[in-house]
């Protein structure tokens, strides 16, 4: 996908992928109480993903993140699979999922779900399958 | 209930399977990985054996693990004399076979990791089935050992015949393990029970069923075709693609049996019943018959054998078919007298095993060592292979039924059942009976010709070194060593039959015929000489004519050119395959156009009738208006809006302004959901709403011409009505959704997401915890749809640069 040089695109977007990123990763985490999860922050990520293939064209940004997008989806369904699985060593069913409330050193009083470690598998899913798609088709010329 | 030594010891061949791979990249080639493998038939063989004592005096040990406890599947383990011997011809032989491919397999040349997979795979899933008690744990492990056998018959893929004999076995055994499923379903609709145990104990219940007979035939459908009866035996002879070692393990001493297995473990169940009785021994003869006389014709000396084997198989399957009139008495003396025919058929079932796989190992140890197994190019290997030559002779003469060797006195037994069966009052066997001791001697001559020519014509006669592609000399000793084993086992099997009779036989009889338990058993005591009897003077009668047949072979051969060499069976099985497949290529050309569009018509019209049918047909259009929420100016706009942008993308003039209304339309729906307060719900519809539009920017170029002189996608009286359909019936559906409540709401319990889950965010709760199977399966499915695309899309362009 060869493109235009466009100065105006790529200043605004050296803003904006970090902005999306960031809001992302907070939506990611915020999913326990607050709108956010998984989905929509693996989401989040792919879309700063297509806007950086959008600006430049998808050789050089390939070149930077050398990640095998197909890789990371599979980790994600293994992730997810594996928490679900851990729940075996408690003799509980498939897929339950628990929460307790800690006290750590920096974050003070914090709630520590497993269903977040499920939630990460979902995310690395998401970004994995949606990148890879929007990866091949614009390979393909 | 729970999980215990013996299963994950069933288990084993599966676990060590995964570790094969990384053994064989470790070692290979500095240690055979066979060597790795061995151990495994030989502990589960000793494992096996320590369980002779508890089960000789006919107990039995069942073990229950939960598995899928909600639907009343549990694997569980049932240990009785039956299964017992199973599992010890199965490790035993395995451990034998393993040693034997060691040396026949090159460590150099062969995908050593894929051949050990497959064979303990096909250990684990053939244990599997012996030790299962319940119905659907034992048919996935049939199953498996179908796929297993498949793949251990396509091990040489490369070869043209190797695919297709593994097609074949695999079409024709699954076919007949499905039709067992549907066996098994009507057991469970009869005895509502999934155990093969309370199944037996509901017997009375059964006999009277109307689904009796169906389950019945359905499940002989399934023991016929592994166990290679005729006319399901067309694929045993094809299946000996498969490396010599395979053919021994697989394709004779154990998988072929499982069909025996099967229909010895239901005798206790349909046995008694006249069908039974005249299905079983009847298509049990029949094959008997015709395995033996077809065998004499091959020329392939593994071809020999595989008729032999078709040919033995139904000799067992008749005794027990025959002696499953056992069941039907309740006198001990009546019980005892039929009861002949059962024991027979474990002896020999154990005999055939012995001798059929030293015999196996010994052609491949001639094809090992000669570079051919074709019966014209060998000869006089008599005193190039001495030992082989030895192990040949005593496992033909067995099979012959000659003695010293234990093929005789399960011969003798097999006669003596079937003259026994002669006396029967019952299922018209006064009438007919006697047809079977006939066709049991005529049979039984041709064995004894087949087993001649595979012994002189292949050590006989003159050598011709210039027609074998190797020099022949003598194998190696660990090639020899389990053969010998074998061939030993069949000669003390001769001289201390009772020895196995009183550990083996008799628990297994007891549990094939569970009247012989109530009547107190019965006094099993196998011996070689019974004094002049009607079945010693069949045996002679073999002897003689046979030899004379075999002598005068040349003058009457010629008869076989009367039948085509193929055989009808595989003419009418090719054919069928071939109709088959044009049948459902035409078939499939005619709805996969491969345009999207006519692909979403089908879609679209199956939902509208599925939905829209069950909407009507269930009384499912009940709207309730009274609960809704006063509806907003705002709303009022959006939902305005939205027409607007969908009418837009309809009559746009070009793709673009079409890609963009839509996008508009996304945009305007999560809007809605802001106003619905449901900030995830549209935060993801904004996200994917983006993520859209900038694919279908991306494949902008890619897509055909929007509008072809002018004329847009055209109208089309069908679409209209499939889209109004649509419209209609989402909405529809949407408002009697509300105004129908066939159950108690669930929302209260996802309402209680921060005390269950210690989430305030109920959606997400959902998501990940109350419904987290959901999701997994969806980003499953996900993962899939990029792979799918991604492979498409690759195939596509490597296609693309091939033709270039």
């Amino acid at each position: 996908m060869k493109r235009a040089n466009d100065l105006l695109l790529k200043a605004v977007n050296k803003v904006a992928v970090l902005i999306i990123l960031t809001f992302s990763i907070n939506l990611f985490f915020s999913g326990h109480h607050h709108p956010g999860g998984g989905f929509i922050g693996g989401l989040g990520v792919s879309a700063a993903l297509i806007l950086l293939f959008l600006t430049y064209d998808i050789e050089t940004v390939t070149e930077n993140i050398p990640v095998d997008f197909k890789k990371v989806g599979a980790v994600g369904v293994l992730i997810a699979l594996v928490t679900g699985m851990g729940s075996f060593f408690f003799d509980a069913a498939f897929l339950s999922q628990t929460f307790g409330y800690f006290d750590l050193p920096v974050f003070g009083k914090t709630e520590l779900a497993t269903a977040l470690l499920f939630d990460l598998g979902v995310a690395l899913a998401v970004i994995g399958s949606s990148v890879t798609i929007i990866q091949t088709i614009s390979e393909d010329e | 209930m729970s999980w215990s030594w013996f299963h994950i010891i069933i288990l084993i061949p599966f676990i060590f399977a995964i570790f094969v791979p990384i053994l064989y990249k470790q070692f290979n080639p500095r240690i055979h990985t066979g060597w790795f493998v061995l151990f495994i038939p030989v502990f589960l063989f000793i494992y096996f054996l320590r369980f002779i004592p508890k089960l000789s005096n006919g107990e039995s040990i069942l073990l229950t693990a939960p598995w899928i406890p909600s639907v009343g599947i549990n694997f569980s383990t049932y240990l009785d004399g039956l299964s017992l011997i199973f599992g010890l011809l199965i490790s035993g032989v395995g451990a034998l076979v393993v040693l034997y491919s060691i040396y026949y397999m090159s460590k150099d040349r062969e995908a050593l990791h894929n051949f050990y997979v497959y064979i303990l795979l096909f250990m684990g899933a053939m244990l599997g089935v012996v030790f299962s008690d319940n119905l659907f744990v034992l048919y996935v492990f049939w199953e498996l050992t179908s796929i297993s056998s498949f793949l251990l018959i396509a091990y040489w893929y490369e070869r043209k015949r190797s695919r297709y004999g593994a097609q074949k076995s695999m079409l024709i055994t699954i076919f007949g393990g499905l039709s067992m499923l549907a066996g098994f379903v009507m057991l469970w609709m009869m005895t509502d029970s999934f155990s093969i145990r309370e199944i037996i104990s509901q017997r009375d219940v059964l006999a009277g069923h109307s689904l009796f007979l169906p389950a019945m035939l359905l499940l002989l459908l399934g023991a016929f075709t592994k166990s290679a009866q005729f006319p399901f035996s067309i694929w045993l002879p094809d299946a000996m693609e498969a490396p010599t070692p395979i053919s021994a393990y697989l394709h004779s001493a154990t998988m072929v049996k499982a069909g025996i297995y099967l229909v010895a473990r239901f005798t206790p169940v349909f046995g008694g019943s006249v069908e039974w009785f005249w299905i079983v021994s009847g298509i049990g003869i029949i094959t008997l018959l015709y395995g033996s006389i077809t065998a004499v014709r091959q020329i392939d000396l593994k071809a020999l054998l595989a008729y032999s084997t078709i040919s033995q198989l139904g000799l067992i399957m008749s005794l027990l078919g025959l002696g499953s009139a056992s069941v039907y008495y309740v006198n001990q003396e009546e019980i005892a007298f039929y009861a002949v025919a059962v024991l027979a058929a474990i002896f020999h079932l154990i005999n055939h095993a012995t001798f059929k796989g030293s015999l196996f190992m010994v052609v491949g140890i001639i094809d090992h060592e000669t570079g051919t197994r074709n019966i014209r190019r060998l000869g006089g290997l008599l005193s190039l292979m001495p030992i082989s030559f030895t192990i040949a002779l005593i496992g033909s003469f067995s099979m012959a039924g000659l003695p010293p060797f234990n093929g005789f006195l399960s011969k003798e037994m097999f006669f003596t059942g079937v003259l026994n069966s002669t006396s029967l009052p019952i299922y018209g066997m006064d009438k007919f009976g006697v047809i079977f001791p006939i066709i049991a001697w005529i049979a039984s001559i041709f064995t004894f010709i087949y087993c001649m020519i595979l012994l002189f014509k292949t050590f006989t006669g003159r050598h011709y070194p210039e027609r074998l592609e190797k020099e022949a000399h003598e194998a190696p000793i660990g090639m020899l060593i389990p053969p010998v084993i074998m061939a030993s086992l069949v000669i003390i099997l001769f001289f201390f039959p009772n020895l196995l009779s009183e550990y083996l036989l008799q628990p297994a009889l007891m549990a094939i015929l569970p009247g012989v338990v109530e009547t107190g058993g019965i006094d099993v005591h196998i011996s070689a000489w019974h004094g002049w009897t009607t079945e010693l003077f069949m045996t002679l009668g073999v002897v003689g004519i046979g030899t004379i047949m075999y002598m005068t072979l040349g003058k009457w051969k010629g008869i076989y050119r009367l039948f085509s060499q193929e055989g009808r069976l595989n003419i009418l099985y090719d054919q069928g395959i071939i109709n088959l497949e044009s049948f459902s290529q035409n078939l499939t050309n005619r709805y996969m156009t491969g345009s999207v569009r006519t692909y979403l018509v089908y879609i679209f019209t199956f939902m509208i009738l599925m939905v829209g049918g069950s909407l009507v047909l269930l009384n499912g259009l009940t709207y309730d208006f009274t609960n809704d929420a006063p509806i907003t100016i705002y709303e009022i706009g959006i939902v305005v809006g939205i027409i607007i942008s969908g009418v837009i993308v309809v009559f746009a003039k070009s793709r673009l302004t079409a890609i963009i209304a839509l996008g508009a339309l996304g945009y305007l729906v999560s809007i809605l959901f802001v106003l619905f307060r449901a900030p995830d719900l549209a935060l993801t519809q904004l996200v994917v709403e983006t993520a859209t539009v900038a694919l279908f920017l991306l494949c902008f170029y890619h897509l055909p011409e929007f509008k072809k002189k002018g004329k847009g996608v055209g109208f089309k009286f069908t679409n209209l009505v499939i889209s109004l359909g649509v419209g209609v019936l989402v909405t529809t559906f949407a408002l009697s959704a509300d105004g129908t409540r066939l159950f108690e709401p669930i929302s209260g319990f996802f309402e209680q997401s921060y005390e269950l889950a210690g989430a305030k965010n109920i959606v997400n709760a959902i998501l990940v915890d109350f419904r987290g199977f959901d999701t997994m399966l969806e980003i499953v499915v996900l993962m899939i749809a990029a792979l799918g695309v991604y492979t498409l899309i690759k195939l596509r362009l490597a296609r693309r640069d091939g033709e270039e």
